[in-house]
């Protein structure tokens, strides 16, 4: 056997290759991806519509008002509250927010994978119309992987270190299908060289600790997508990876649904990420929904401060010598939210609010522009005037 | 894998020859007198000692002795006490005189007795142990999981030759709910086999299942809450597939460790339980030969000791690269 050095830098050779042949567009730089995102217009990918829920017929996934709690020793944890949205098939959705507002909980019951001992639950979540909050576990373990599948942040520490990659696909293959060994092989063979794993007979063979961490995620795209899912719920997905494999997963992942016509909820940060991949974004401020519109709107023409914020926080090229621009404060805890708006404590523009609204009344979830499903949660009356005239030029 | 095996195997074998220096150096070259050991302490004539010296080589130069020793392993030896030669047939762990047999005899009819205790003891703790201690990290927090864990605290505090004393003399002889304890062969009759070590079995096996679960416990806690675990869970496999196959291959990794050293320790003599339960096997056998001051069979028993010893360690080696692929690399 090489020594694991020189396999591994032989790795990323083929993943660059691989990518390159599977590429629609060249390799987006840092640079380009962080522009895109306040240009929509030139960013990558093509957009299908403008509206929400085009065409009118019901979306694949519908959640509405879903509320997840954690009692725990020091009070109950508000993760999620009252979060509504809607994906149809074929199309993305971004859930945008930093860390702890609550991106991962509403995902991760949409999958039914809380603890049940551990966790309340209330509101709907409807997957193709029917029902699965408040369903039993032996409900949920027919949908989980099947027609909901998931795509983790870390593949290193998602998949198991001591099954083979093909065993992994296999088994999820035959979870969910009465098939022999063989006929499973064969699948999970078809889907390494569909997310462009080359010598696939070989692969399925290897541990994961013998990929590397493009091709490790691409095992993992291809363990999420072998039974065929409606709904692929991919939480961070790039998250480990070096960015020009970033833009490989990416484009694979909208390759693949280009395929599959299935619906993808994206979680992410990076809003880089949200231009390149997106339909539509939802804004997660500390378990709420503080922004919601299709990615043209939200980028674009974005509506609430906090969304001011995390745009303005990406690092340009052109402004290179520029400090960044931080949103000041940290999340709040969701033991105690704030009285209010829950982002009022870091807000610059509270002060123009007359009176103390913006701690006293929670704001609602409202279109920004009268009609139209672009919503956003603030109490500033003149939320476009500000956004042309003060934070626009700021963002270049 | 196969040049892995062969490295562990050339590393195995160079500890066993090790040791053998070591037990040969102990109790030859440290300041104690074999002859005088035999030749014992009344009726002990120098003339007679110089010959017990003579005939055991114990005259000749160290290096000579342990070469003849080492030889004798593999070949068989004759030893030579007032004029009667006594054949020692290879392989030759020396001859006890106080026995009148060579070593190797008297080990052969004690070490079937300490396998099978132990053998019942391993399929115990390995099953019970580490399915309770699953299980317990399955539902950890709960009023199961806390009294389990309470109970196996309070027992593995109170030391085990108290337990195994008092369930001999209560749950044996005074009221008699569990069979005598004493050993029969298997291949003379598996039934008295099984009722003479039941006893023994129950009491080694339950005092250590505690540990054994408290150590599974605590890798499975660790294990369940794996990144690859809640994968698993969100393919749609069942909570028992999870924890018994994806969570158990790990968690067990640790467990493996202890318990091949444990089960090595206990093959070269499980004294308490031998003695209490009145088993002849490698543990009563180390007490009488200390007793005796028989320096031939402590020799040879710390020998084999030592042989359990590595071949575990071996074995764990092995299980360990089956169960993890990654060691097959380092």
């Amino acid at each position: 056997m090489t020594t694991p050095a020189g396999d591994e830098g032989r790795k990323d050779l083929q993943d660059r290759k691989v990518g390159q042949e599977t590429m629609v567009g060249t390799v987006p730089s840092d640079g380009e991806v962080a522009r895109d995102a306040r240009n929509p217009s030139i960013a990558t990918r093509e957009r299908r519509s403008t509206t929400l829920t085009p065409s009118g017929e019901t979306p694949y996934l519908v959640v509405e008002d879903l509320t997840v709690k954690f009692p725990t020793a020091d009070g109950v944890v508000s993760a999620v509250n009252g979060l509504s949205y809607a994906v149809p098939l074929g199309r993305t959705l971004a859930i945008v927010g930093e860390s702890g507002s609550g991106k991962s909980v509403s995902s991760m019951a949409v999958m039914g994978l809380h603890d049940r001992k551990r966790t309340r639950i209330t509101g709907s979540i409807r997957l193709g119309g029917d029902e699965i909050v408040g369903l039993p576990d032996s409900e949920l373990m027919k949908i989980r992987g099947d027609a909901v599948a998931m795509v983790f942040q870390d593949p290193q520490s998602s998949l198991h270190p001591l099954y083979t990659v093909g065993n992994q696909i296999s088994e999820a293959y035959r979870v969910h299908h009465k098939v022999s060994k063989d006929v499973a092989k064969k699948r999970a063979l078809e889907m390494l060289d569909l997310v462009g794993i080359p010598n696939p007979i070989r692969r399925f063979k290897q541990y994961p600790h013998e990929f590397s961490g493009g091709m490790r995620q691409r095992a993992m795209i291809a363990m999420g997508l072998v039974n065929d899912p409606k709904l692929v719920i991919a939480d961070e997905p790039t998250t480990a990876l070096d960015v020009t494999v970033q833009a490989q997963i990416l484009d694979l992942l909208n390759n693949l649904q280009k395929e599959f016509g299935s619906a993808i909820v994206l979680i992410t940060h990076d809003l880089g990420v949200v231009a390149e991949m997106a339909d539509d974004v939802l804004v997660m401020y500390a378990g709420r929904c503080v922004e919601y519109g299709t990615a043209e709107d939200v980028l674009a023409r974005p509506r609430m401060p906090y969304t001011w914020g995390l745009l303005e926080s990406i690092p340009t090229v052109s402004a290179a010598s520029e400090r960044l621009r931080p949103i000041k404060g940290l999340p709040p805890s969701l033991l105690a939210l704030p009285s209010g708006c829950s982002f009022n404590p870091r807000c610059p523009y509270k002060d123009r609010v007359k009176g103390e609204r913006c701690i006293t009344d929670l704001p609602e979830l409202l279109p920004v522009d009268g009609a139209g499903a672009h919503t956003s949660r603030c109490h500033l009356h003149d939320k476009a005037s500000i956004y042309e005239a003060e934070v626009a030029p700021r963002l270049g | 894998m196969l040049y892995f095996v062969a490295r562990r195997l050339v590393s195995a074998l160079s500890v066993v020859l090790v040791t053998l220096i070591a037990t040969f150096t102990l109790f030859f070259v440290a300041p104690t007198d074999p002859a005088a050991a035999i030749c014992g302490d009344r009726n002990c004539t120098q003339q007679r000692y110089n010959e017990i010296k003579r005939n055991l080589h114990l005259d000749r130069p160290k290096v000579q002795q342990f070469a003849e020793y080492t030889a004798g392993i593999f070949a068989g030896r004759t030893f030579e006490t007032a004029g009667v030669k006594q054949k020692c047939p290879a392989p030759c762990l020396g001859f006890s005189f106080k026995n009148d047999r060579p070593v190797y005899e008297t080990l052969k009819t004690r070490l079937p007795v300490t396998v099978s205790l132990v053998a019942g003891y391993a399929v115990l703790v390995l099953t019970i142990g580490v399915f309770v201690g699953s299980l317990a990290a399955k539902r950890r927090g709960t009023m199961g999981d806390r009294a389990l864990m309470t109970s196996t605290l309070v027992l593995s505090s109170i030391p085990y030759y108290i337990v195994a004393l008092m369930i001999s003399l209560y749950l044996t002889i005074l009221y008699p709910i569990l069979p005598r304890s004493g050993y029969t062969p298997l291949t003379e009759n598996p039934g008295k086999w099984v009722a003479g070590l039941l006893t023994p079995w129950l009491v080694l096996g339950i005092y250590n299942c505690t540990q054994y679960a408290r150590f599974s416990r605590g890798s499975m806690v660790e294990t369940l809450s794996e990144d690859f675990i809640r994968t698993a869970r969100a393919k749609g496999l069942s909570d028992r597939v999870v924890t018994y196959k994806h969570a158990l291959r790990s968690g067990l990794i640790p467990v493996v460790t202890i318990f091949g050293l444990d089960i090595a320790g206990s093959l070269a003599g499980a004294i308490f339980t031998e003695k209490i339960f009145d088993l002849p096997g490698l543990g009563n056998l180390v007490i009488d030969s200390l007793n005796n001051y028989d320096l031939p069979v402590i020799m040879g028993t710390v020998l084999v000791a030592s042989v359990f010893l590595v071949m575990m360690n071996f074995i764990v080696d092995i299980a360990y690269s089956l169960i993890d692929p990654r060691v097959r690399l380092a």
